[in-house]
């Protein structure tokens, strides 16, 4: 019980200290964005006041129209990430698995790879229209490579001796690679989907600010192209607080389903 | 037989690259689709254009842009980073700030770019290095955090000043991570040289290939493409070799640290 206690009150005081520094950090820059345009350092036809743009943005989420644009950003988010996980992890275990395969097709790989998805937005204009199928195209465009690349390493990377002995036990190949090749490349794969995941929500943006899908980018540019500064800032803020989300979800993700694998132990729960 | 898969192997390298490009040119020559125009007259128009007609228009000033808001983005984070690296309560404090701002899809912040910074270059480099300071800032802040206390004690305890330690110590160990950040920031920065000339631009190939596809000048857009695929390949070629050679002393080390 006494033990309990102890541990639970310097839990107390190390959350205290994990969390002090970051909320002063975080209310200074606040203060800072409030003071400057009010001193007059910002022009505040460019910069509203922090207050103002945080009235806004709570103002924003109670409509129906936010949240509606933030589904749709949602959607292409996750039709992307889910069909490039369909894609690049099936294809990376293929190809990682052969190392003839590997060979012949390296150099398209790391010729396409570099491409700059944005690069392809035209080519998805033309062939899907400026609605949902062409952002979902972009995402998984872009959200392929890192997941496929990942994949490929991770199937590549098993320990040899692990193998060796494997075959030696007289487990056939499609053992060894459901039961080693497999579980060995997950961590790599949880990697890459971690990246995916950000990467898809980037192009889904970009499809809905330069080709106008509908989602929070193209709100974000029709606030903007309207003169709505205040309300600019606020989806801007809106949309990082999404990115800033699936970003832990991923992190946690991660975790959760590498907690078996020695990468994690050492992090607090 | 391993010679042999090997030769095999070599042989599916060269042919295998190849025979997708013949494929591609033999499926495009007919020429019946229209948003796929035929291979040959890709290239043609890719000679026509970017060798040298449109150098001097679009990718040069393309180029000004990824190397200005690269080279800032570069500078910034590692500056930042050795210090949010080197004071744990500094890092602690700014963490949320930090990931809150790498959260936000950078095409999100382009009318932002657009309103306070206007259309011209100032708005586009910001928009690059803005994005392009993320990687290289937190890959400096683990280099910096990881690097061995021993060696920084030694430093300390032998009286070595400051700025030396910095320059001699915190920077070198650093730099393998830096440059892995640096490498990820470069790609990053050629997207968002794509995204910024395709919004509110008047030159650059990213306006040249949007443009074209609104004129339907198919085959100047996948020209524009192709153009940017080689950049995307030849950028981080480029990086690679320069890599290899500032971190010749790295690779060196940790060869016979590994026997």
């Amino acid at each position: 019980m006494l033990v309990r206690h102890a541990h639970a009150d310097s839990r107390g005081r190390r959350t205290a200290a994990a969390w002090g520094p970051p909320l002063v950090a975080v209310a200074c820059a606040l203060a800072l964005w409030e003071l400057a345009v009010r001193a007059g350092l910002l022009s505040e036809t460019s910069f509203p006041p922090m207050t103002e743009t945080v009235a806004e943005l709570f103002r924003q989420l109670g409509t129906a129209e936010f949240w509606t644009a933030v589904l749709n950003t949602l959607q292409g988010w996750a039709l992307g990430l889910g069909l490039a996980i369909l894609l690049a992890v099936p294809a990376g275990i293929l190809v990682g698995s052969s190392r003839l395969a590997y060979r012949a097709l390296r150099v398209p790989i790391e010729f396409l790879r570099p491409i700059p998805s944005v690069a392809l937005i035209p080519l998805a204009v033309l062939v899907y229209g400026t609605g949902l199928e062409s952002k979902v195209f972009l995402a998984v465009f872009a959200s392929f490579w890192p997941l496929f690349v990942q994949t490929l390493y991770g199937v590549q990377d098993v320990d040899p001796v692990v193998t060796d002995t494997a075959r030696s036990f007289g487990l056939s190949r499609f053992e060894r690679l459901w039961r080693i090749r497999l579980p060995s490349a997950v961590p790599y794969i949880a990697t890459g989907v971690r990246i995916s995941s950000a990467v898809a929500l980037i192009l889904a943006v970009t499809a809905e600010l330069v080709i106008g899908s509908a989602g929070l980018g193209r709100s974000i540019s029709v606030a903007q192209s309207g003169g709505a500064i205040d309300v600019m800032y606020a989806l801007i803020i809106a949309t990082g607080m999404l990115g800033w989300l699936l970003n832990i979800l991923a992190t946690r993700g991660e975790r959760r389903v590498l907690h078996w694998h020695p990468s994690q132990r050492e992090l607090p729960a | 037989m391993r010679r042999g898969r090997a030769g095999l192997g070599l042989a599916l390298e060269i042919t295998v690259p190849i025979a997708l490009l013949v494929l591609w040119g033999v499926w495009s020559a007919s020429g019946d689709t229209f948003y796929f125009p035929p291979l040959t007259d890709i290239l043609q128009k890719f000679q026509e254009l970017w060798l040298f007609d449109r150098v001097g228009s679009d990718v040069l000033p393309s180029l000004e842009r990824l190397f200005l808001g690269y080279a800032i983005a570069c500078l910034v984070a590692v500056a930042i980073g050795i210090s949010l690296g080197l004071s744990p309560l500094l890092r602690r404090a700014t963490s949320p700030i930090v990931e809150f701002l790498r959260a936000i899809p950078p095409p999100a912040l382009l009318p932002f770019a657009v309103v306070v910074l206007g259309v011209g270059n100032a708005g586009k480099v910001f928009l690059i290095a803005f994005v392009c300071l993320w990687p290289v800032l937190l890959n400096t802040i683990d280099g910096v955090t990881g690097i061995d206390p021993t060696l920084r004690e030694t430093a300390r305890s032998y009286g070595v000043s400051g700025r030396d330690r910095l320059l001699r110590i915190v920077l070198p160990a650093a730099s393998p991570q830096i440059f892995a950040g640096m490498r990820t920031s470069l790609s990053l920065a050629l997207i968002l040289m794509v995204i910024s000339e395709m919004v509110a631009s008047t030159n650059g190939i990213g306006f040249f290939v949007l443009q074209s596809q609104r004129s339907f000048a198919i085959p100047e857009m996948w020209a524009g493409i192709l153009l940017l695929g080689l950049l995307g390949y030849a950028l981080n070629l480029i990086f690679l070799l320069a890599e290899r050679r500032v971190l010749a002393w790295h690779r060196g080390a940790r060869a016979s640290a590994l026997g």
